[in-house]
């Protein structure tokens, strides 16, 4: 349980979320994507890879994680949802707001 | 970390009843995440798919935990939550009550529409009834009764 952090040889920074991302540890990850982008990094990867659940506190953590990023002219994507965590985002209309990959490898290819 | 979360088992006067336990969680959301797992495993004897038991019912109840926490108790430590389990043949049903006053649930806004769409918070409910197969609010609006289904 917990967040993985790397980085590609092009900066861009990854956070796998292994296990859940809710109100109890939403704000691990917000801390961990904000030292990231005042270290100066603009570009993100959020693998759910290996996510069991997300709650409405994790999909808003999301969503104002991203608005920061684009503000300082970055990018936030998410990447490696199963079924289940991708139709959250579609009935919550969140799959709008973000860039969604079927895996970490395609989202960074996107960049 | 304040307190801890206490699970108490009933028992069922025939086995093929199912499984019955009672939760008791203080108001501090950072316990919210071992409450959903000791849940979700007494409730892991075959009732639910693995699937709907790993993402509807663990979010569900994180949803409404969460909820009853921050909006029923305002995250006053001395109040509790109380959840209630009974994994039958049928279904799993689950009733999660705090001390608060309640709140109508109808007045709650969609937070799917365009103004509503980029704000952190607002999607608890919205999600929570999505999860389910029945959701029901007892009158005062501080007791929470959810369904999923066998399957």
């Amino acid at each position: 349980m917990g967040f993985s952090v790397s980085k590609d040889p092009r900066g861009v920074v990854i956070v796998g979320v292994d296990g859940q991302l809710i109100v109890g540890n939403r704000q691990e990850l917000k801390q961990k994507v904000l030292d990231s982008l005042e270290g100066g990094t603009r570009r993100f990867v959020i693998d759910f890879t290996k996510t069991g659940y997300i709650d409405s506190s994790g999909l808003g953590v999301l969503v104002s994680l991203s608005k920061k990023v684009r503000e300082q002219g970055g990018d936030l994507r998410l990447a490696g949802l199963n079924e289940d965590l991708q139709t959250l985002f579609e009935l919550t209309k969140l799959d709008t707001l973000f860039a969604i990959a079927k895996t970490p490898a395609e989202a960074l290819a996107a960049f | 970390m304040s307190g801890h979360v206490q699970v108490v088992l009933h028992r069922r006067a025939r086995p093929q009843d199912g499984v019955a336990f009672s939760l008791v969680v203080p108001s501090d959301l950072s316990l919210v995440g071992d409450a959903v797992e000791l849940a979700a495993r007494h409730c892991d004897v075959g009732v639910l798919s693995p699937r709907r038991l790993q993402f509807n019912l663990r979010t569900a109840l994180a949803e409404a935990l969460a909820n009853a926490i921050a909006y029923g108790n305002r995250h006053d430590r001395s109040k509790l939550v109380r959840i209630e389990v009974v994994c039958g043949p049928d279904a799993v049903r689950i009733e999660v009550a705090d001390d608060g006053n309640g709140f109508d649930p109808s007045l709650v806004p969609d937070p799917t529409t365009p103004e509503l769409l980029d704000r952190e918070s607002g999607r608890g409910l919205f999600v929570l009834r999505h999860l389910v197969d029945t959701i029901e609010f007892n009158e005062r609006g501080n007791s929470v009764c959810l369904v999923l289904r066998a399957g």
